[in-house]
Parts: C-alpha cells; structure tokens; sequence
C-alpha cells in the first residue's frame, strides 16, 4: 500500500476499514478514532461513495483561506472498466476452453480485480490521511460532517453544465498560469520552486506513463507463462513415459514461476507505478498553490497601481487603501504558509521515494531469489533423472 | 547477378567413407532443399521418417518479429541457419540416411550442381501432399490385424501430440513477443527516469533515481537476451516437433497406402479366379490360357505387396520408436538448456537489485 510517510497522532485517525464494490459504485467504510471534543462519539463510522471524496476536495480548493496550502490531491475515480470488459470476455469464451484452463483464468481476473479494488481503497485512505495529518485542514468543518454524519451527503456529481465551467475555469487557469509564470519572482526561493516544480511534473508524469507501459508487458508475459504451463501440463498428462513426466514436472516449475513473475509486476505498480502517479497528483497541487500565490501577487500590485492611481487623481484614496492593504496582507500570508507547504512536499517526497525505493529493492531481490531457488532445485531433479 | 547466401557446413568425422577427417563447403538455402527432395524420392516409401527442412517463408510459419522482415536482417539469416545446422545434424543421426550417398555428396562435394523444382518441393510443400493423401487415408477406418492397434495408437498419440505443440507454440511466441515490447518499453522508462533524477533537487534521491535508471537499462538488456532464448531454445524446438510430427504422420501414411496396394491386388486377383472359373464352363481355351497366366501375374503380385507391407511395417515401428527417443533427448537437452538460462537471467537479477539497495538506503 502506498505510504506516503504523515504524521499521525491520537487525536484525530482516519482509515477506511471496509469497502463493498457494487455494480457501479464502491462504498468505502470511513472509520474515524479522534479525542476532539468536535465529535459526538469517540470512535464512529461512515459510509461514503467516491463523489463525496471530490466534494469535500472541491470543498478545499474553492475554499480562499487555504489558498496558502498544497490541497492533498482527490483520489482517482475506481475505474473497473478493464477488469470488468476481461470478465465478460472470459465469460463469452467459456467454450472454447477446458474447464481448468477456465478455473484458471477466471481465479486470475478475480485476483486482478481485488488487486484493483484494493489500490482504489488505498488511494482513498491516502487522501483522507493526508487530511487529517494537515495542521489547519484537519480542523476543516466540511472534513468534520464527512466523517460524522451518517446520512447521504447528497452531492450529486456535476452535472453537464458544471462540467463545461470546471473545464472553461481550467483553460482561463492555464491561460493565467503562463501569464503568472512569466512574471520573475523577487523572492529566489518561489522562483526556484516554479521552475523546479515545472519541470519536475512533467518528467513524473513522462515516468509514470512510461512505468505504466513496462508493467503491462510485464503481466502479459507472466500471463503467457501460465498458459505455457497450462499446456505442458495437458502434454505431460497424454502418458506415462518418462518425456511426460519430465513435461509435468516443467509444468509445475512453470507454475510457480509465473506467480512471482506475476507478483513481480504487482509490486512494481504498487511501489514505483503508483508512488510516480501519486507524485504526478502532488506535484499538480503544488504547482496550483504556486498558481494561487502568483494570482495574488498580480492582485497587490494591480492593488498597489490602484492605489497610486487614485492618490495622483485625490480620488477614493481611503477605498484604495484599503484594498490594497487586503491584497497585500492576503498575498504575505499564502506565501508564509506556502513556503512552509513546499518545504514539507520536498520532505515528504524524499521519504515516500525512499520507502518505496528500499521495499521495491528488497522485493525484487525476495522474487528474483524465490526464482532462483525453483530453478536450481527444479533443474537438480530433471538432470538427476536423465 | 543473383545475390544470395551461402552457408558454411563443416563436418568433422572419423568415418571411413568420408575423404578427409575435417573439411567444409558452402551451401545455398536451395541445396538444403534438393538434399531433402532427393531423400523423400528415394526413402519415404520404405517408411523411413525423413526429417523436414525448415520453411522457405519466416513470414508465413512464424508470428514472431524476426527483425526485419526482409532475407538479409541478421536476425532472419541467424534463425535460418540455426535451424539449417539443426535439420542436417538430424539428417545425420539417421543411420540409413547417413549411408546415403547423396548425403555424402552434399557435406563433401565442393561445388553441387545447382537443385531445380525447389520452389515445388519445400517443406511446406511436401507436407501439404501428406496431409491431402492422409484425407483421403483416414477415410478409411479399417483395423487391419490385431498388431495394427499399435499402429493405430500411435498415429492418434501422433495427432493429438502436434495439436498440443501447435498451441504450445503459439503461446511461446506470444511470450517471445511480449518479452521483446517489454525490453523497448523497460529502455523507454529508463530514460525517463534518468531525466526525473536529473530533475530532483535532493542530491541523494537524485542520485539513487539515476542508479535506478542504470538497474533499468541492465534489465532491458537481459529482457532482450532472455528473449532470444525464448525463441532459439524453446520456439524454435516446438516448430521443429510440429514438422516432424507432420512427417512421422505421412510415414503412416505411406504403411496405409501399401496395404490399400496390397488389398487392392487382393481383391484384383479374386476377379481374375472368378473370369477363370466362367471362361472353364465357357469352354474357350485361348482365353483360358491368357486368363491363367493373369492369375499367375496377380498372385505374384499379391505375394509381393504382402512382404512390402510387412517390410514397411516393420521399418515404421523401427522408425517411430527411434523417433520417440530422439525426441525425448532433444526435449530434455533443450529445455533443461532453456531453464539454465532462465537461471542465469535471475542471478544476474540478484546481482543488479543487491547493488541498488545500498542506494536505495542512503536516500535522506
């Protein structure tokens, strides 16, 4: 399970510690442990469906007082399509198909989808946690009825017409962005961070589609020894002499194999693949607070233009003022609080990598011995014999 | 001006029908072709099993991406050979071939007259014949004695064993083939994530990131590897099984259509008595006499189909039990090779992953 190194403490822990995959929704059980005197009960839970997840992140990023703070990404919607399509073929194909080779497949496709469906748990406990781990989010109102109020929180997903504002909201974002990149920064440690961050997200995301590629070849091929095994096996059963033998011996070698193989390819999603997909996310988030913060600053120093604008003409000082004073005292604080934010990304970042980097190490070396073992003693027996 | 490859054949022996001890020649794809038609005429009539050049076409017998798809990518020339070097060491395991002169000729002779009809007669092209005269075989489903349920056995054993090593290949092929878009696809991340180290400000991660790229690269090179072995080890010994398979069953054949002669001449010679008896009661002696010496002819015949069949048999269940053991040293050697080499990949591995954690470690 990803990990992304948070701290936690006693006073306010969030997992989710069940989830039911119906036909087209995932109920995730939100199970919340907090000594907060905001809570009618000490421990309770909740059930909540992917949406509520986006609402309450929306909830964050609309939010103006947390314009100074990386918003923990929204966790990608289940996506089951895929397992699901596999399923069916298997299905349609059933006759075509001896019944062990169907056993097999379909255990398979099952394994497949729980391993799916355990990754889109994972990802929503992650944002949770991350959540609950953050100083001022944790104390969000919203956060608070998401995690205690046991009724439908009715938030229908967005309909048509908010879909095109989200997407227009984006392009005027974009569009923005590059006016607000374009600006130098005074401050060198923003300045660093916008071209580090520029540049850093678009190689994750470059390493992540290209992970994503790798471990898809990898599965086919453990897929294919399987069915390699699965044949052997038929051969090695035709008869009794002793090459029939020797193939029901491969066929079991075989067997084996290809479950590491095939848990080789799990865990690197689970430790590379995921942790880049995760840091993609991240990385957008920090980019959209450095967004936010270039906003402001355009809005003091339009504010402060104003301002001398006004004072040339004698004209609505007072009003300038204190428009000016609000947009200076907003932008000093989103870049407090987001110099601190980006700090903490870098920390957390090099943890997580670390963690993921060290257990995929150790993994790939527990599989590639496993690997080793089977053969050798595979291959003592088979030349012993001959 | 005609360019084609030639391919060296070196033999080395202490037979005495041999010239020389060591001594090579050069030799056209087409040779090894004239080599095979001019065996087939002379011994698969006896029932002997004669092994099956490769196919003329890579494109058609094989879905694996051999390179290019054109007869001068090293790839293609490689498995040519490779499966060239395979049929004539075959060839010369057969003790009746060996004696053949016309094999002799072919390892010794230094310029061989160039083989005509080649296009006609490749190995696609005799066991295209086999499979329509064994249509029209099956369609007989006569038990001839009780030792034909041997015969009989075998053949289904035969036909069941092609059909399972068909769709074992199609599977080795698939893994030979997916093991070669994850080698691209392993170098592609590689670099990406050399440019994410690059990019990382954290010196030690940036670090670890760049030897990870490394152990990537290391891995696209032993994907590679181990798909050649996939392919020369294992595919290639599948589709060499398949086309003898397909000769054992045209050997056969070839026993079902002697008995057909046989019984055939059989029930010819039974008119023959029969016109005899009607032309005695008909009373005409000059076509008695003809009539007589038919008999005479048929039972010659008859007697002499019956030896070619017991003859035929006989070499057929020689054949197919040196077959069988054969094939079974050639399935133990090669996989019990394949897996050796499966073993190698995952040392290698070892080594890689016990280099990267330290670096994985220093991280922080």
């Amino acid at each position: 399970v990803l990990n992304v190194d948070l701290q936690t403490d006693a006073t306010l822990q969030v997992d989710i510690s069940d989830a039911l995959s119906e036909r087209d929704k995932v109920k995730f059980t939100v199970h919340t442990k907090s000594t907060l005197p905001n809570f009618k009960q000490n421990e309770f839970s909740v059930v909540r469906q992917h949406e509520e997840f986006i609402w309450l992140h929306d909830s964050f990023v609309e939010n103006e007082e947390y314009a100074g703070y990386i918003i923990p990404p929204a966790p990608p919607r289940p996506d089951f399509d895929a397992s699901r399509e596999k399923l069916q073929k298997l299905g349609e194909g059933e006759g075509s198909m001896t019944k062990e080779e169907f056993t097999k497949m379909k255990q398979e496709l099952e394994a497949e989808y729980l391993a799916i469906f355990k990754k889109t748990v994972a990802m929503h406990e992650v944002f949770l946690c991350r959540v609950a781990a953050h100083p001022v989010l944790r104390k969000d109102l919203n956060f608070h009825v998401f995690l205690e109020y046991n009724q439908d929180l009715s938030v229908r997903g967005k309909n048509k017409r908010e879909k095109m504002e989200d997407f227009f909201k984006n392009v005027v974002k974009s569009a923005d962005g590059v006016l607000v990149a374009g600006v130098k920064d005074v401050d060198d440690f923003f300045e660093h961070e916008k071209t580090f961050l520029l540049e850093y997200h678009n190689r994750v995301k470059d390493a992540s589609a290209k992970s994503d590629r790798m471990i898809r070849s990898h599965k086919s091929a453990a897929d294919d020894i399987n069915r390699i095994a699965s044949t052997l096996y038929t051969l090695g059963t035709q008869d009794s002499t002793d090459v029939c033998k020797f193939f029901l011996k491969v066929s079991e070698l075989f067997e084996k194999t290809r479950k590491i193989e095939a848990r080789v390819a799990a865990d690197e999603d689970l430790k590379l693949a995921d942790l880049l997909k995760y840091y993609l996310r991240e990385s957008q988030a920090a980019k959209d607070l450095l967004y936010r913060r270039g906003r402001a600053l355009v809005d003091y120093e339009n504010a402060n233009k104003a301002l001398d604008r006004a004072r040339a003409k004698n004209k609505d000082v007072l009003q300038a003022e204190t428009s000016q004073q609000v947009c200076c005292q907003k932008f000093e604080k989103i870049s407090e609080s987001a110099k601190q934010e980006l700090i903490d990304f870098k920390t957390r970042r090099v943890a997580a990598f670390r963690k993921n980097l060290v257990e995929l190490a150790e993994l790939e070396l527990k599989h590639a011995k496993g690997n080793l073992q089977l053969l050798q003693s595979c291959l003592g027996v088979l030349k012993g014999d001959t | 001006m005609n360019a084609y490859i030639a391919y060296k054949v070196s033999t080395r022996t202490t037979l005495p029908m041999f010239k020389n001890r060591t001594f090579s020649v050069w030799r056209r794809f087409s040779d090894f072709l004239g080599l095979y038609e001019k065996l087939s005429v002379k011994h698969s009539l006896n029932g002997c099993i004669i092994p099956p050049p490769p196919e003329k076409s890579i494109v058609g017998m094989t879905k694996v991406k051999v390179g290019k798809e054109d007869s001068s990518s090293a790839d293609f020339v490689e498995t040519r050979r490779a499966a060239l070097e395979r049929y004539l060491q075959r060839v010369v395991c057969h003790p009746s071939l060996l004696q053949d002169p016309d094999v002799r000729e072919f390892l010794e002779r230094d310029e061989l007259p160039r083989a005509v009809g080649t296009h006609t007669l490749s190995g696609a092209g005799f066991l295209k014949m086999i499979n329509r005269a064994s249509d029209a075989v099956s369609k007989m489903t006569v038990k001839i004695s009780d030792s034909d349920a041997w015969f009989d056995n075998k053949l289904q054993e035969v036909e069941s064993e092609e059909l399972q090593l068909r769709k074992l290949h199609a599977v080795v092929e698939s893994l030979v083939n997916h093991r070669k878009e994850l080698c691209g696809n392993t170098a592609v991340f590689a670099k990406s994530m050399a440019m994410l180290g690059n990019s990382e400000d954290n010196t030690a991660l940036s670090r670890a990131l760049s030897q990870l790229a490394e152990v990537e690269d290391k891995m696209e090179t032993l994907h590679q590897e181990q798909a050649a072995s996939d392919f020369f080890i294992l595919a290639e010994l599948l589709a060499d099984y398949i086309r003898l398979l397909g000769a054992v069953r045209g050997c056969f054949e070839q026993r079902m259509k002697t008995w057909q002669r046989w019984q055939e001449a059989q029930s010819t010679l039974q008119k023959k008595r029969e016109v005899e008896a009607k032309l005695l009661w008909a009373n005409k002696p000059d076509k008695l006499q003809q009539a007589k010496e038919e008999i005479t002819e048929w039972e010659g015949k008859v007697t002499q189909y019956e030896r070619d069949f017991d003859r035929i048999s006989v070499t057929v269940r020689k054949e197919f039990l040196r077959f069988e053991k054969e094939k079974s040293k050639d399935f133990k050697s090669q996989i019990v090779k394949y897996l050796e080499s499966l073993l190698q990949s995952q040392q290698r591995l070892v080594k890689f992953w016990e280099a990267f954690l330290p670096e994985a470690k220093a991280i922080g």
